[in-house]
């Protein structure tokens, strides 16, 4: 998919994580776009890291890289907290 | 099931927790304090003769035909106004009263003309009704005592009349558009025999009145006067059924009132908990779509979308398509194809197509219109409150002191609710509204907004962030609330954050357009008005900060402490019939039903079992990324059931694109849609009088729907998803939707406890229906909230991408209006088109006067996207640099000029702002006549050919 919308949903998300710091901000993007995003476009995101980096942010850019590495960000948030099997509690509904 | 109008206690319910015990006519009735004698006759199976009173509005003591006598009382007092009491023994049929009822019945008829036996109301009429209830025989006043007898019929309502000739001056209409709807539109001119209704000014009809066409005066009068057309024209209903509007997020039950098996009317149903007994023009009258002549029934395919469409059979088209998908999946595998769940259509059916993607096109990219519209809401709740629905109920707003309204529109858009929560606000609570446009709300009859904060479309945030900044400085915090329910570090956090300098009220005005001192006041007043009640809709979630906003909402109402009881909380006002629903079954791509997630394996082979196939790990594509997915030539079949993403989502021309890039596109639907300019195969689909299932409301309340016609089509939309689903040899079986449900409770647990039979014995049911919650939840979050404590989350304002400058200067906002609905495919196609033809663009009188533009004329309206031509309204409703309009007609298509930008974190689209120049024009625009074009020759459908 095309690398600028890509870079830009994920520049867009760290900066909306900015106001709690750098390590962490970079950590929830990664686990947002770990929960979120579809394989291909993980995928092409990886490839923004080799070909066009400079359009990553430094947040959208670690989270790229950690989850490129293979970590599996534990949940950063609530909205990244999902019921358990057996569990009724929350919903998500838009 | 034979036809009865259904019971009228005579006054409304009276809720108290003491209780007081009479005895009427030697039957002993215990009835809550308050209750009017008559309702406790009715409660006992009795019935007091009456005309002026009905139990939506208040008794009003004018006809004087309930009469009773009450041991130790002097005289013969109303029933209807004389409350209730211990030890009361009430006799309502005695000589004396018989006499005086018929006394009262005979001057009513000697105004009344007697052409009962050709009056449309016959046998259906209070007044005949009553005047045999009473014995009347003969009228000794003679019949002339009329004098609006010749009084012409007013017709201009488009569905129903007003034939004053026959109007007893009950007033029972005036009350009901005063109390139950709140528009005020009927006053009684004249006095004595001369008394008329009247629809305001003695110039206007209903048309040209106040009047919205709720249809309330309709339900209340008890003669013929106000009618509907269709009982004119169709006849007397013989049978009704119990239903759910398919229109809004309301809910609001009906009855279907029948005649074979034509639909005479829907009646408001006044056990309907979302409703009780009320409804808007959409509802009650908008439903004759349904057999319009563009209703497509039969199926139909096309090799390309340059050929004309060909009708073929059931088994022909499944067999197409069926053949399509596989020949996808071979060659780019089953990533490649996904599928649109509709928040239109029921929960079994939505399930029922994200089940066909997951488990027989092997892929999670199934996505639902909630996408666009309450994404965002999900997001933000789930992370402040661990859950994120609506918390209340639509009755707390009664217990509300203060509500906060912001970028919502209720009178428009909920407008069942909006009359609820109009009738509080006339009570006396006090109303907030935060809206770049002056909705009407803040101006009504015998209302008006304490403050309205007019900002800035896109500074939401800002404003939320500031009035927050007002409550910790001043020291407005709800400290005990806060330290019992919320987590104290993030609270602390959030304090410190918010109470910076460059939160502050004087700092951000000058980007907000908030004065400060208002931005004050109205942060006081809702931290310190009593309850406090927060109301939003899209104007909050369509932002590329719409989860943010929704986060600053729920800090500021955690703050206040306006979280877990009756008349608090935070409310999205959803738009369709089902958007809650649809999100519950799963329609996410990263979720399955009950918000469990895709990689979470326990869940996976919960579902792997139950349906004995092997799910994709990963998360799916969303609706944005789908279409950016086929651009690529990854993403190249989607099945669309009910939803028109090319006239409803942002920048037109990219979905366009996106759909045209495409190798099958499958719509399901009742009418070709603009989406089907671009398919392959049409399904045509079923409406919802013709289908059984549930739709769950703005409330979580799940409610049946019930078929009470065959589907046009043949088949019911859940079963056209099974056949398609079995043409791929997914082999599936159900016989009944309540099977489905039977499957989702089997699989959900928020939904344990929910059945057909269930709802069917409880009218309706509010999830969670499990262990914990064996009866529903009315409101959330009672005790605690349900994950743990409550989570301040700091909201960073971040302007949108989307800026003005000197090309494009203006700010463009988009909304609905109250006939139209959504893309309007089915208001378009009833007689709601009288209020409203087309798109209009409201521009400021300054910024109509730079550009030289006067009401009704054309304008160019422009973006960096696109641009469309529709007329101007100038009027100070909107701010200057602010432009409004709304996206009901795909001629306008307002949509081709709204950008790509969307929320962070759910890609909702930022609908909400958009930058534009708006100039003089003299004709459509180069994309509308090429869409024209391009729309005729897409619908067009080849002769059939003849059979050999
Ligand atoms: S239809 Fe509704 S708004 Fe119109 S006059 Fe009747 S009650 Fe009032
Ligand atoms: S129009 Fe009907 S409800 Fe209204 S005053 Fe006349 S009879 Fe009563
Ligand atoms: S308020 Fe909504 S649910 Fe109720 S009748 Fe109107 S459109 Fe239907
Ligand atoms: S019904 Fe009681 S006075 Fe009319």
């Amino acid at each position: 998919m095309d690398a600028a919308k890509l870079a830009y949903m994920a520049n867009q998300i760290a900066r909306n994580f900015d106001a709690i710091g750098h390590d962490k901000a970079a950590l929830a993007t990664a686990d947002h776009i770990d929960k979120f995003w579809d394989p291909r476009m993980k995928a092409d995101g990886f490839r923004i890291l080799d070909n066009d980096p400079d359009l990553l942010g430094p947040a959208a850019k670690r989270a790229l890289e950690t989850l490129r590495e293979g970590h599996d960000p534990a949940p950063q948030t609530r909205a990244t907290e999902f019921n358990a099997v057996n569990e009724g509690g929350r919903s998500d509904a838009g | 099931m034979t036809y009865e109008r259904q019971k009228d206690f005579g006054t409304p319910e009276v809720l108290s927790e003491t209780q007081v015990t009479l005895s009427i006519d030697g039957r002993e009735v215990t009835v809550p304090a308050g209750t009017s004698v008559m309702r406790a006759a009715a409660e006992c199976g009795g019935s007091i003769p009456k005309l002026c009173a009905t139990d939506n509005v208040k008794a009003f003591g004018s006809c004087r035909l309930c009469l009773v006598e009450i041991e130790g009382r002097k005289g013969t007092p109303a029933s209807c106004t004389t409350p209730a009491e211990q030890g009361m023994i009430v006799a309502t049929q005695t000589p004396r009263l018989e006499k005086l009822r018929r006394g009262v019945m005979e001057l009513y008829i000697s105004d009344h003309p007697l052409d009962c036996l050709t009056c449309s109301a016959n046998n259906d009429c209070e007044l005949q009704d009553q005047a045999a209830a009473v014995g009347l025989r003969d009228v000794r006043f003679g019949y002339d005592g009329a004098d609006h007898l010749g009084a012409p019929t007013d017709t201009s309502n488009p569905y129903f009349d007003f034939d004053p000739s026959k109007c007893i001056v009950c007033s029972r209409c005036v009350r009901a558009c005063d109390e139950v709807q709140g528009t005020l539109a009927l006053t009684i001119d004249g006095r004595g025999f001369a008394s008329m209704v009247s629809a305001g000014q003695t110039t206007d009809d209903f048309l040209s009145s106040e009047c919205v066409s709720c249809g309330a005066c309709v339900q209340a009068c008890p003669t013929a006067t106000l009618q509907e057309k269709s009982v004119k024209e169709i006849g007397k209903p013989e049978r009704s059924v119990v239903t759910t509007c398919a229109y809004c997020g309301v809910g609001c039950t009906f009855r279907a009132e029948m005649r074979g098996e034509q639909l005479v009317r829907m009646v408001p149903w006044k056990d309907g908990k979302a409703n009780r007994g009320h409804s808007c023009v959409k509802g009650r009258f908008a439903w004759g779509y349904a057999n319009h002549a563009d209703r497509i029934t039969s199926p139909m395919v096309r090799e390309s979308i340059h050929e004309p469409w060909r009708e073929v059979s059931w088994v022909e088209a499944l067999e197409f398509t069926a053949g399509r998908l596989r020949t996808i999946r071979e060659e780019s595998g089953p990533r490649a194809l996904g599928g649109i769940t509709s928040s239109r259509c029921t929960n079994e059916e939505t399930f029922l197509v994200q089940k066909l993607v997951r488990a027989g096109f092997g892929s999670n990219n199934v996505d639902t219109c909630a996408r666009v519209c309450h994404s965002p809401t999900g997001y933000g709740l789930k992370t402040t409150f661990g859950t994120s629905a609506g918390t209340q109920d639509f009755d707390s707003v009664m217990h509300s002191d203060v509500v906060l309204v912001i970028g919502a529109n209720p009178t428009d858009a909920h407008p069942v609710f909006a009359s609820r929560m109009k009738r509080r606000l006339r009570q006396g609570a006090k109303l907030i509204v935060i809206d770049p446009r002056r909705i009407d709300l803040v101006r009504s009859p015998h209302i008006a907004a304490a403050h309205h904060l007019a900002l800035r479309p896109g500074t939401n945030v800002a404003v939320l962030t500031a009035m927050a900044h007002v409550i910790v400085t001043v020291g407005l915090v709800d400290e005990t609330f806060v330290a019992e329910r919320c987590e104290a570090d993030a609270f602390e956090e959030w304090s410190r954050f918010v109470a910076e300098e460059r939160h502050s009220p004087e700092f951000l005005q000058d980007v907000t357009g908030v004065p400060a001192q208002t931005l004050r006041e109205a942060a006081r007043l809702f931290a310190t008005g009593g309850n406090g009640a927060i109301y939003y809709g899209l104007g909050v979630t369509e932002h590329s900060q719409g989860s943010s906003t929704v986060m600053a909402i729920a800090n500021l109402a955690m703050a206040t402490g306006n979280i877990g009881r009756p008349g608090v909380g935070v409310n999205p006002l959803r738009g369709q019939n089902n958007v809650q629903g649809a999100c519950d079954m799963g329609s996410f791509p990263h979720e399955l039903s009950g918000y469990r997630h895709i990689s979470d394996g326990d869940v996976r082979s919960l579902f792997e079992q139950d349906w004995k196939v092997t799910l994709d790990d990963e998360p799916g594509l969303r609706i944005p990324n789908m279409l950016d997915a086929a651009l690529d030539g990854s993403f190249r079949a989607i099945y669309i059931q009910g939803e028109d993403i090319l006239q409803s989502d942002p920048d037109t021309r990219h979905v366009a694109a996106g759909l045209a890039a495409m190798d099958c596109v499958i719509v399901h639907d009742l009418f070709l849609n603009e989406t089907a300019n671009y398919a392959h195969v049409f399904l045509p689909g079923s409406t919802f009088l013709e289908k059984d299932g549930t739709f769950t409301n703005a409330e979580r309340r799940m409610q049946l729907v019930r078929k009470v016609m065959e589907p046009a089509n043949g088949m019911q939309d859940w079963e056209v998803t099974q056949a398609l689903a079995n043409a791929l040899g997914l082999g599936w079986d159900y016989t009944h939707p309540s099977q489905v449900m039977d499957e989702i409770a089997r699989l959900t647990p928020t939904f344990a406890g929910v059945s057909f039979d269930r709802l069917e014995a409880e009218g309706s049911l509010q999830w969670p229906v499990n262990e914990a919650f064996p009866d529903g939840a009315p409101v959330m979050h009672e005790a605690g909230f349900v994950r743990g404590k409550g989570l301040f989350v700091v909201t960073d304002y971040v302007p949108t991408d989307e800026k003005t400058g000197p090309r494009f200067p203006l700010l463009l906002t988009t909304g609905r209006i109250l006939s139209q609905y959504n893309v309007g495919a089915q208001t378009r196609r009833t007689a709601n088109v009288v209020w409203h033809e087309e798109d209009v663009l409201e521009v400021h009188p300054t910024d109509a006067e730079n550009r030289g533009l006067k009401s009704g004329d054309w304008v160019r309206l422009a973006s960096r996207k696109g641009e469309t031509t529709l007329r101007a309204k100038v009027t100070d409703r909107v701010a200057p640099g602010v432009v409004y309009t709304t996206f009901h007609h795909p001629e306008t298509q307002a949509n081709v000029v709204t950008t790509d930008y969307s929320d962070w974190a759910t890609n909702c689209p930022e609908y909400k702002v958009t930058a534009v120049q708006v100039a003089p024009s003299n004709g459509p625009s180069d994309w509308q006549e090429n869409y024209a074009e391009l729309s005729g020759r897409s619908r067009r459908i080849a002769p059939a050919e003849p059979a050999e």
